[in-house]
């Protein structure tokens, strides 16, 4: 079916608002029925799904499609800022499909639909109301804010698609701080979880600790935004990554910082946000605290889409951040600064990763380190493989996320079974169990074959197993473009952390899946039950697009594999870029580092596991001795920022602000002033209003009384006296009328 | 002749006479018997005035029978008040009479 | 001196001494008595001003009628006055004074007046002429029949309304 040009520039801005819609209709109105929620959720997202993949495999058929030329979108005025004086421009809002979003609306669409599959099965749709169960902790039954939890995915899609197609900064944040909110929101899901070891993160503590800490991030991020916008008089793509010129300017004006260009800290700053969203170092530790929330948020988050947008930012800024660069030349600080956070992260995360004992666990760190690669990658320019790495990361990341969600199901499962048949007593006798615990899990792969072998793709893929996964190319590509740029202490950092990754994936699979069941609820873990069902379509589905996927992108210098397939991927995403980045060229020695870290960590899991029984050492502990438990803990960074940040920050308003500056001084003065006022109304009565005012009344009043007391003595009733005074009075007048005349 | 400065130094004098009764004598009766002095008084005054300047016009004569007449009455009344006055309250002396007082 | 005057220094040191007895006699009745003497004396004044019709008048009226009045006021009012003891009340010497100074205050405005000091009367009509004139004057609507009307309402007005005043009301 084919579409007019006008047709797809409306698409572009009508795929964000079915999951909003979605949204609304859920909150208002279908919020009681389960099933309703859900068929608008997954509806409307459909809706959304097939909108960009019409958009997309639109974008296929345009020659030559990009370079800032050939794009969809759609751009219109918003806010009359103009003034053709000073050169500033009309603050514009729109849409803009290029290359990069194609691919980002090609996976991040197919893998939210995946997802909101998944939760239908996940929430135990289909089974009856547990009367056990307590809104705002894990169900046994049915979710009780299932359809909660529905709108909450459609909010969260919405968010994501709108910062895809967002075509300024500014629509862009909007769609980062929608996404943030939800974030929080479906990591606190569980709200009312608690548990009895007070070390032990709660759910709500964990969406706290997200949102303050994405938030770190996110205003480092608008101080980028706002002082491009001040040196560059618009937030519009088009505007400044398509025009030469403007990156010109921006890369050669000095900044308020001596030493760095414009370009560069406005790129250290936006880097700053991708910190805190992909959770770098050292914005790294609200990721692992995030799996509090249920699984499918784990894989949406932390997979899909949200981790995912920091890394896109950066993809999308690319030509801001590396402005001046060169093949060949010094990095820019932007650049050197995501080399450098990137390799390190990707490395520390994958030593924590190593000694984690929970299942969701050793995929957060991973996803930690998965993005440090990204990361990594664009510090040394090699754009392409960042974009491609990202697309496949998302897949394969989903499907073990998911896969780590039907596993705890089943074990769940299995140990209710377990319980019911053994005992016949509630469960509340029996001691608290951690369905998540791989050391409670073994022998799932005959329990749960399905999820086994998508979980077992999923992994391969991670560790970069060469050739049929999708993980191998794109990781491949990061080594090579690492080599290629002569960055190696990034290439054997980058090389390291994929053994490690290797390493930890194995022993996840083995510890999980292989060996015997360790735990009576292991032994009767099982996939058979109608709630699996969405749970596995959705994994198979992942896992043929994650062996697939990397089929796109083969380079076409690679030994025999190379040039069956053209490497339509990196056509297609160098119409990103104004000038087409050019074709890597072949490096043996990234070709072999790749293959000897991914089947070595592999082989290496697999020796130290294979052999493990019940209750026995962890190999890795054993080897490591007390490192481990550093490993285990963190190298305690959240101990650290509790008593450096957290801690002097709740002094600081509860005490501080909270106690001495409200209560004391704003209260105090205004309580001072108060009292201040009665004080001088007091004195204002007692020395003016009553002496001088009641005073002056009583006084008038008091002095006729006793003139008149005085004067009254005149009247005696006695007649003589009163002639007595006429006669005198006469007497006086005449003398005073006559005295006169008698001079004469 | 006499001068007339004689006879209106007699009138003075009775007056004054009669001045000095009406404030000083205690009972009501001879405080009327001075005003009937000091009416006489005037009397001279009137006709001696009347005698040395006006003779052919008898206007001072009768102003000095509206007098007389005038001083008959009042003192008619005013025995019948006194004597009102001495059956209610037993007093004829003046100071006595001094209800109308604060 | 002439005989006019002496007759006149006389009857004016007759009419003065009387005076002063009316005003100060403890006995009443002394008073009353003394006062139809000064009657006497200044009806005796009139007949040296040549008034004899007031002479006639002043006799009928002052003491054939007013003293004979007051008398009988006394007479009425006799029980509870002691004819002993002080007949002045406390401002006795205040009123003295005032007296004396209002004697002298008219003595000395005589002296403004210098006409006072002639001696001669203007021309005399005869006696007759003075009666006759001053019966027409009574009578005379543009003259003083008026005051004469009112004077007698007047009397009459008096006349009832003391026997009001003194009426026994038992």
């Amino acid at each position: 079916m084919s579409f007019t040009l006008d047709q797809i520039h409306t698409f572009t801005w009508l795929i964000p608002l079915p999951p909003l819609l979605a949204f609304a209709l859920i909150v208002l109105f279908t919020n009681r029925s389960k099933l309703l929620s859900h068929t608008v959720a997954i509806g409307l997202m459909g809706v959304s799904w097939v909108l960009s993949w019409i958009v997309f495999f639109n974008s296929l058929g345009v020659h030559d499609f990009g370079h800032g030329i050939d794009i969809f979108g759609i751009k219109f005025d918003w806010l009359p800022f103009g003034n053709a004086a000073t050169g500033t421009t009309p603050l514009t809002m729109g849409t803009l499909v290029d290359p990069l979003t194609g691919i980002m609306l090609f996976f991040v669409s197919l893998a939210c639909l995946l997802i909101f599959i998944y939760s239908v099965g996940y929430s135990n749709y289909g089974k009856a109301a547990d009367s056990h169960d307590q809104p705002g902790t894990p169900p046994h039954g049915v979710e009780p804010l299932y359809s909660r939890f529905f709108a909450y995915l459609s909010l969260f899609a919405f968010g994501m698609l709108l910062l895809v197609v967002a075509d300024n900064l500014l629509l862009l944040f909007v769609g980062w701080e929608i996404m943030g909110l939800c974030s929080f929101l479906l990591i606190g899901f569980w709200h009312a979880r608690d548990y009895p070891d007070p070390k032990q993160i709660t759910p709500r503590r964990a969406a706290v600790k997200a949102f303050m800490t994405t938030r770190v991030g996110d205003m480092f991020m608008l101080l980028g935004i706002v002082y491009l916008y001040a040196q560059a008089g618009t937030l519009n793509f088009r505007d400044i990554l398509h025009d030469p010129s403007v990156l010109l300017k921006l890369a050669t004006t000095p900044s308020v910082i001596t030493g760095l260009m414009v370009s560069h800290v406005v790129g250290l700053l936006l880097f700053a946000g991708t910190i805190g969203k992909s959770a770098q170092f050292p914005l790294h530790v609200w990721l692992p605290d995030a799996m509090e929330g249920p699984t499918p948020v784990s894989a949406m988050i932390h997979a899909a889409t949200m981790v995912s947008a920091g890394v896109y930012a950066m993809i999308r800024m690319f030509p801001l951040l590396s402005a001046g660069w060169e093949h060949g030349h010094p990095l820019t600080p932007p650049m050197l600064a995501m080399a450098a956070i990137g390799t390190f992260t990707a490395l520390f995360a994958a030593t924590i990763a190593v000694a984690q004992s929970d299942i969701k666990k050793v995929l957060a760190y991973s996803t930690i380190s998965q993005l440090g690669f990204m990361i990594a990658s664009l510090g040394v320019g090699a754009y392409v493989a960042a974009a491609f790495h990202l697309m496949t990361h998302a897949f394969f990341k989903a499907l073990l996320f998911l896969g780590s969600g039907s596993v705890i199901h089943g074990v769940e499962h299995g140990h209710r079974h377990a319980a019911h048949g053994a005992h016949g007593e509630h469960a509340a006798a029996a001691p608290v169990f951690d369905p998540q615990n791989m050391f409670n899990m073994g022998g799932l792969a005959k329990k749960m074959p399905i999820t086994y072998w998508t979980f077992l793709i999923g992994g391969l893929a991670l560790s970069g197993f060469p050739f049929i996964t999708a993980g191998f190319w794109s990781k491949d590509a990061i080594l090579g473009g690492a080599a290629e740029g002569g960055q190696w202490f990034v290439f054997f950092g980058l090389a390291a952390a994929a053994l490690l990754t290797a390493f930890y994936t194995m022993r996840q699979i083995i510890l999980t899946f292989h060996g015997a069941p360790r735990t009576a609820a292991a032994e009767h873990a099982t996939e058979r039950d109608s709630i699996f069902v969405p749970m596995l379509i959705a994994l198979v589905v992942l896992a043929f697009f994650a062996v697939t996927a990397g089929w796109v992108g083969i380079p076409e210098s690679f030994p025999v594999l190379g040039g069956l397939l053209p490497n339509w991927f990196h056509e297609y995403l160098g119409g990103t870029l104004i000038e087409h980045p050019p074709a890597e060229a072949f490096l043996p020695i990234a070709l072999w580092t790749s293959l000897i870290v991914a089947l070595g960590g592999l082989l290496l899991g697999w020796l130290a596991y294979r052999h493990y029984r019940k209750d026995a050492v962890d190999p890795v502990q054993r080897l490591l001795g007390p490192m481990f438990g550093v490993l285990r803990d963190k190298y305690y960074f959240d101990e650290v920022y509790e008593t450096v940040l957290v801690r002097p920050a709740y002094w600081l308003s509860e005490t501080f602000a909270s106690v001495w500056l409200d209560k004391g001084l704003i209260d105090g003065t205004l309580h001072l002033i108060g009292r201040a006022s009665m004080r001088l109304g007091q004195v204002f009565r007692d020395y003016f209003d009553l002496p001088v005012v009641n005073g002056s009344g009583d006084l008038v009043g008091n002095s006729v009384n006793r003139f008149g007391r005085a004067f009254r003595i005149i009247q005696t009733g006695k007649v003589q006296q009163y002639l007595l005074i006429v006669m005198a009075i006469v007497v006086v007048l005449g003398a005073v009328l006559l005295l006169p005349g008698l001079g004469r | 002749m006499v001068p007339l400065s004689w006879y209106l130094a007699l009138a003075a004098a009775l007056f004054c006479v009669g001045v000095y009764g009406v404030l000083a004598r205690k009972n009501a009766v001879a405080i009327l018997m001075s005003i009937e002095l000091m009416l006489n008084a005037v009397n001279i005054n009137l006709v001696a005035f009347w005698h040395y300047l006006t003779p052919q016009v008898p206007s001072g004569q009768m102003f000095t029978m509206i007098v007389l007449t005038v001083a008959a009455s009042e003192a008619a009344v005013g025995l019948a008040l006194i004597i009102s006055i001495y059956r209610r309250r037993n007093t004829v002396i003046a100071e006595e009479i001094d209800l109308m007082k604060w | 001196m002439t005989s006019n005057q002496i007759i006149f220094l006389i009857t004016a040191a007759a009419t003065l001494g009387a005076a002063l007895y009316v005003v100060t006699a403890r006995n009443l009745v002394h008073a009353a008595l003394a006062l139809i003497a000064t009657f006497f004396g200044v009806a005796i004044i009139f007949v040296l001003l040549q008034a004899g019709f007031l002479a006639a008048a002043q006799v009928v009226l002052y003491i054939g009628a007013i003293a004979i009045l007051i008398i009988f006021a006394i007479m009425l009012t006799r029980r509870v006055m002691q004819d002993t003891g002080p007949q002045t009340n406390r401002i006795w010497g205040v009123a003295a004074g005032l007296s004396l100074i209002t004697f002298s205050a008219l003595l000395a405005s005589f002296r403004l007046v210098p006409s006072l000091q002639q001696v001669t009367p203007a021309a005399q009509p005869s006696a007759d002429q003075v009666i006759k004139s001053l019966g027409f004057a009574f009578v005379d609507p543009n003259q003083y029949l008026l005051p004469f009307e009112l004077a007698s309402v007047l009397l009459l007005i008096a006349l009832i309304g003391s026997i009001v005043i003194a009426a026994d009301r038992k």
